[in-house]
């Protein structure tokens, strides 16, 4: 289990603005009626990404009033999964891959990057306030390890040299380009391709 | 090697495009009525004839699993659920079909939700794949659009919506169960089985739920027919599967292969082989992380098959391979791996939430040679404890790939932690505080 702890300082009130409250709408409606719990985990993904990519106390209470829940429960899910961030990460939420099929691959050049240009520590904001990193568990692009996720956006075949680069960037306020950094297209052997050279070719 | 013609999964590298017009050019949602009109028995009766195996990693029959579905619907709606909460560290299989062959996904999901009685169907994928989930729901949008889902899905006379549900991290929500408890607003902790999910499943109504591989390929065995699909591979571990191979390779890739194919092809032909060469390999992950390693001896002749790699103590799991060459320290490789476990422990079992802490940090001693001898006996030991004492199969999972590390890699471990037992030297090691509580996230 991970410990997971909401931050210290908390905003007094939260409320969806007008179209975060069209997107939970929507959302509910996907669900059968009286089961609008299950749109707990999207509705926390809204106040997250209304609330500069974190979940203050008052959202957990908003959304349990939103969809007639207890408090606790929701309060529950938030601290269950991971990537609901419980206290502030800035614009640029950096997270690097450390498992494994990672780690053989050098993932650990990518932390000493993200130590040299963000912070010395995971979850602490970097100087700008505009960016922090943490190491996270698989996020299920190994055969494209060391890889990297920028908020949405996965960055993959990374190298410590192309990682410095990709920090400069956001670090002003660029949004690097998303994918491959090696120049190979998705998930095929590079310069190795042994099938569907038909549709390759054609 | 498989013939170009006998991939399912023609688009895996993009070459083509994923929209509808150009998936229907690859046979995709061609005749989809024709399918359904041959009766939901027929449907059944074709995936059983392939002997076609659960893509999720446990290898369960879908045409049995689909068969437990009631036959009556009753006062309870049938639910389909695909889970794409893929996170098993080596696999990254499904994401490639959620961005790539939506269509195959979307298509599969109606002629199972026809197959099973099911007018929803909720498509549960991990939060981090946002981006390919945006894809999938592009496609189910475009899917609507073109009357494909909806109400009388595809001509098909079946009304069938479909929906994306995003997890949030958590690895154990692709446990079947713990998927459910997640769908329905809840935290992702396992459910107690029976009663089983196709009787009392999502909102205790009737629910299937299948890998997203395993519904992808359910159109083409329909058309192709299931005996085409069972010709592929060997008895009961039929046809293609989508290989991830990862790691200390010179080109990790993913590629679609038949099912019994050596592993050494799959390696040196696909993925242009070991880093330093086939002698520099030390030991392969056959399965995803939770799956035993291999080693190198035995990689030579090894298949990858569910039942040939039963055979040697492994699985195929979501054939995610890892390859792991000299280069790298096997005991810190899966001491990472054991991490992983205990980061992702969903807390509800004591064995499992407190054995994958205890299995970590012995783990981590032994990589620095901090470990005393008799240690190495009681990580086998703890093993043991976890192995079959929890809800669900995370304690398989975590315990396995230590016990297969202890029983290829023993001797390295023993050359490396050989003083005394603890309690003669007194040792500074703070063995009864739960140093999982003091996590560097706190």
């Amino acid at each position: 289990m991970s410990l997971r702890r909401p931050a210290k300082d908390q905003p007094e009130n939260f409320e969806f603005s007008s179209s975060s409250l069209e997107a939970a709408k929507n959302i509910v409606s996907k669900y059968p009626e009286g089961k609008q719990q299950s749109a707990v985990m999207a509705l926390l993904y809204i106040a997250q990404k209304q609330n500069n990519n974190w979940i203050p106390l008052a959202a957990m209470k908003y959304i349990a009033k939103f969809l007639d829940m207890p408090y606790i429960k929701v309060y529950e899910v938030a601290t269950f999964y991971t990537m609901y961030n419980l206290s502030p990460v800035g614009k640029y939420f950096v997270q690097v891959c450390t498992t494994t099929p990672c780690m053989i691959r050098g993932a650990n050049k990518l932390v000493e990057a993200c130590k040299e240009k963000i912070s010395e520590n995971e979850s602490e904001l970097s100087s700008n306030k505009s960016c922090s990193w943490i190491e996270v568990e698989c996020l299920g692009a190994c055969v494209n390890a060391p890889m990297m996720q920028i908020n949405d956006d996965y960055y993959e075949d990374l190298d410590k040299k192309k990682t410095l680069e990709i920090l400069d960037k956001i670090l002003k306020g660029e949004k690097p380009k998303p994918g491959s950094y090696r120049g190979r297209i998705n998930n095929e052997p590079e310069n190795n391709r042994k099938t569907l050279l038909d549709v390759k070719n054609a | 090697m498989l013939k170009d013609k006998d991939r399912i999964f023609q688009n895996l590298y993009n070459d083509l495009g994923s929209d509808v017009a150009s998936s229907q050019k690859r046979g995709d949602w061609v005749n989809t009525k024709d399918l359904t009109d041959k009766g939901r028995d027929w449907i059944i009766n074709q995936i059983k004839d392939s002997q076609l195996r659960g893509r999720g990693g446990a290898g369960f029959p879908t045409g049995l699993k689909w068969s437990f579905a009631p036959k009556q619907v009753g006062s309870r709606p049938h639910y389909l659920v695909i889970n794409g909460d893929e996170s098993e560290p080596g696999t990254c299989k499904d994401r490639d079909i959620l961005r790539f062959e939506p269509h195959k996904l979307i298509e599969g999901c109606l002629i199972a939700s026809y197959a099973i009685q099911a007018h929803v169907c909720y498509i549960y994928i991990r939060g981090e794949y946002f981006i390919d989930g945006q894809k999938l729901q592009a496609a189910i949008d475009e899917a609507y659009e073109k009357k494909l889902l909806g109400k009388n899905a595809a001509g098909t006379g079946w009304d069938l919506d479909v929906y994306i549900h995003y997890g949030a991290g958590a690895y154990i929500c692709g446990e079947e169960t713990a998927l459910l408890e997640s769908l329905e607003g809840k935290k992702g902790q396992p459910r107690l089985k029976p009663p089983f999910p196709a009787l009392i499943g999502l909102y205790g109504c009737p629910t299937i739920i299948n890998n997203v591989e395993t519904i992808a390929v359910v159109p083409t065995i329909l058309r192709r027919g299931g005996k085409w699909f069972a010709s592929l591979g060997r008895e009961k571990n039929t046809g293609t599967k989508i290989f991830c191979i990862s790691g200390n390779v010179n080109n990790p890739c993913n590629v679609e292969e038949e099912m019994n194919i050596p592993l050494k092809e799959l390696i040196e032909v696909h993925a242009g082989g070991v880093i330093g060469g086939w002698d520099n390999l030390q030991a392969v992950i056959p399965g995803g992380s939770s799956m035993p390693l291999i080693p190198k001896e035995k990689c030579e002749t090894l298949t990858m098959d569910f039942d040939s790699l039963v055979a040697e103590k492994s699985g195929l799991g979501t054939a995610g391979v890892v390859v792991i060459n000299k280069d790298q320290d096997i005991i810190k490789c899966m001491a990472r791996i054991a991490r992983f476990y205990k980061h992702e422990s969903c807390g509800q079992c004591t064995p499992c939430r407190e054995g994958s802490g205890w299995m970590w940090r012995m783990l981590e001693r032994m990589v620095k040679g901090e470990a005393s001898r008799d240690e190495v006996e009681m990580l086998s030991d703890v093993t043991k404890q976890i192995e079959g004492h929890t809800i669900c199969a995370f304690g398989e999972g975590s315990s396995w790939p230590v016990q297969g590390l202890l029983r290829h890699f023993k001797d390295e471990i023993k050359k490396r932690n050989k003083f005394d037992p603890i309690v003669k030297e007194n040792k500074n090691i703070p063995y009864l505080v739960d140093q999982h509580l003091l996590d560097k996230n706190a």
